[in-house]
């Protein structure tokens, strides 16, 4: 079997060789990196700007940031069909391609995100790993601990008041770095869609910057649940361990912190997402103005076959709901949580609608191709490319991220500055 | 601790110590390679394609198949040919079923999701066939977003994919146009008609342009002024599919019409 037939049907007339190539990991590409991207923004607001309210959840972005770092590359990874190939990319960069930058950007934003952590986590690392040097009898947990913080450290024992006012310089020279490098990542892949001239679709020198915005939407909305989740899971911890005193006193002040970072959390989250709406909307508007030779199949996609998909899922469902709920005074954590996931399926769906609505018409403006994904998987074609891939793909960071949050504590105040 | 001044020296030597190993390394540019093997410069390969002559019989669509190993029976080719009917009442019906492959066996017209359209012979107002190929692109997007450079442009301007090192993205297939390319059934790479190139290049003619029964495909090289080929474009009135991308193709056809997607 061709690869493409199994999840495309045609309709009317289609070039004989065309087929939905680019699948649902494709929509998963660019949907982890804008997480990644839009993460990594989040900190810096933190540590370049300097606002003091998102303290607390900057270091929880960044450890998260760096987690989803690891799983971006991994859809194409799965798309590829010569997925062992995919390190050609390194060795012979064809750079007219906007797919061969990707090693050095991907590679230049995870060593500045972490370096970062280094000195965010310099401390700590120093902190954990002394004690151990010390201790003569050490289990066989202790001696790996011991390794991984010694070698964490690069030989740096220097733990002054001095070298610590560096360190934060250090970071917030990198943070500063790490935005334009962030937005460059992402930029970039939506350059990659946007600079395709035989998509009627996807051409469009906006694409970049419409990708950039629902990516720092995505990041911020994804670190608002997981942050949530996390603070309610340390609510339930700290009720059943502390005495009831203790407990009622420290579970009503994680509450508080907790509020108060959403709804500062929340306030980014709308301004990017206004930013975005608008630019999407910019683009639709320019189109139907423009009304060049694609536009009557674009049209006859976006108004007919994909409305759902477009007005209910996206921007119903995906934007104007979670805007709404934003908007309302007297957040709650409740509907926080109900906005956050909003905003993450809209955008999703925004990813969807490029890259599946990009392929839902012909090359001859005369046909349709629908796309069918793959549920059940019976080999490896139809796991990768279908719904358990994808899936597996999303679940991926969360794993990443607790084993990552035990070398870097996202919460522990003490332990880094 | 180091100072400032040692660092700066350490780094100076730590790169200019890796930097002299890898400046033994020259990229090689496979356009480069090529030009080395055999002069071909003055052969720049166009193909003709008569549309007044082609009847859709679909012989070059399974020759070509047989010729380049094309599976049979997977539904993608390297060459097709498209029928175009175009009604009284001005409505356009194209198809290609299996990319006519076996011809045009029926009179209907293939809608796709098998539904079929027929249409009476007196409603028709013109109707024709198109054989399509790859256009070898003066200027070519599959070459241009090509990561890894698996698929290059030799200097007689055939456009080839090199299936050892092609990763399998996809992007080329995206980046074309025209929609000739696709992922070979076997090998899993880009994969296209590069004109028979192992046949061109020995002196002989494209599979399809060989079995073609009206001579309504020709191949012929537009450098050469004696050229029959080249003698046709440059007298007569010839056109080019999809201009408006800048692509530059070099498939040049008699008898286009505004219909021809």
């Amino acid at each position: 079997m061709v690869h493409g037939e199994l999840w495309t049907l045609k309709e009317l007339f289609v070039y004989p060789n065309e087929y939905i190539y680019w699948s649902v990991q494709i929509v998963m590409y660019p949907f982890m990196t804008g997480l990644v991207a839009g993460a990594f923004v989040l900190s810096s607001l933190y540590h370049v700007f300097g606002i003091k309210q998102l303290r607390e959840m900057a270091r929880f972005a960044l450890v998260f940031s760096f987690a989803l770092l690891f799983v971006a590359p991994m859809p194409i990874v799965l798309h590829l069909q010569h997925p062992f190939r995919g390190v050609n990319i390194f060795m012979t960069p064809h750079f007219t391609s906007a797919i061969a930058a990707f090693g050095i950007v991907f590679s230049a934003y995870g060593a500045i995100v972490a370096s970062e952590l280094w000195f965010l986590y310099r401390k700590h690392f120093v902190e954990v790993a002394l004690p151990l040097k010390e201790k003569q009898d050490k289990g066989l947990l202790e001696w790996l601990k011991f390794f991984v913080f010694c070698s964490l450290t690069l030989g740096v024992y220097d733990v002054s008041e001095e070298t610590l006012k560096r360190d934060e310089k250090a970071i917030r020279v990198l943070a500063a770095i790490g935005i334009p490098v962030a937005c460059f990542l992402h930029g970039y892949a939506g350059f990659i869609f946007g600079s395709v001239k035989a998509n009627a679709l996807w051409m469009t020198p906006l694409m970049p910057v419409i990708f950039i915005m629902s990516a720092i939407v995505s990041g911020i909305a994804l670190c608002m649940l997981t942050y949530i989740v996390t603070m309610e899971l340390r609510k339930w911890v700290s009720s059943r361990k502390k005495s009831p005193y203790r407990y009622s006193e420290s579970k009503q002040e994680l509450a508080g912190v907790e509020v108060n970072v959403i709804k500062i959390t929340a306030k980014y989250l709308l301004m990017f997402l206004v930013l975005a709406i608008t630019l999407e909307l910019l683009d639709l508007i320019f189109r139907g103005y423009t009304a060049v030779k694609s536009w009557d199949v674009i049209r006859s996609v976006i108004y007919g076959r994909d409305f759902t998909d477009i007005f209910i899922l996206q921007y119903a469902i995906g934007n104007l709901i979670p805007l709404v709920l934003f908007l309302l005074p007297g957040l709650t954590i409740r509907r926080a949580v109900l906005g956050v996931c909003f905003v993450l399926f809209g955008v999703f769906m925004m990813r969807w609608n490029v890259v599946i609505g990009g392929q839902a018409f012909s090359l001859t403006f005369a046909g349709y191709m629908h796309y069918h994904l793959p549920i059940v998987p019976y080999d490896w074609e139809t796991f990768k490319e279908g719904l358990a891939g994808a899936l597996s793909i999303a679940l991926m960071p969360f794993p990443l991220f607790w084993v990552m949050s035990k070398i870097f504590p996202v919460f522990d105040a003490k332990g880094s500055h | 601790m180091i100072n400032r001044r040692d660092f700066l020296k350490f780094t100076v030597k730590g790169i200019a110590g890796v930097a002299l190993p890898l400046a033994a390394f020259e990229i090689v540019n496979p356009r480069k390679l090529f030009a080395d093997k055999s002069d071909t410069s003055r052969v720049r390969y166009v193909f003709l394609i008569d549309t007044y002559k082609c009847v859709g019989c679909g012989m070059c669509v399974k020759a070509c198949k047989l010729e380049n190993e094309i599976p049979y029976d997977a539904n993608v080719t390297r060459t097709w040919v498209e029928r175009y009917v175009i009604t009284k009442d001005g409505k356009t019906f194209a198809d290609t079923p299996k990319g006519a492959r076996d011809g045009f066996t029926t009179s209907r017209i293939d809608l796709g999701m098998g539904k079929f359209q027929d249409i009476k012979n007196e409603d028709i107002d013109k109707a024709f066939f198109v054989p399509k190929l790859c256009n070898q692109c003066e200027n070519p997007p599959c070459v241009q977003v090509c990561p890894v450079g698996a698929t290059y442009q030799a200097p007689d301007g055939v456009v080839m994919v090199d299936r050892d090192w092609c990763i399998g993205c996809g992007y080329c297939i995206m980046g074309c146009p025209y929609g000739v390319r696709f992922f070979h059934p076997v090998y899993h790479t880009a994969e296209k008609c590069n004109f028979c190139y192992h046949r061109i290049t020995k002196g002989l003619k494209t599979a399809c342009v060989d079995v073609c029964p009206f001579g309504a495909r020709q191949i012929g090289n537009i450098k050469d002024p004696n050229d029959p080929v080249t003698k046709i474009i440059m007298t007569e009135r010839v056109g080019i599919l999809k201009e408006e991308y800048g692509t530059k193709p070099q498939a040049f056809y008699i008898g286009l019409d505004r219909e021809v997607k």
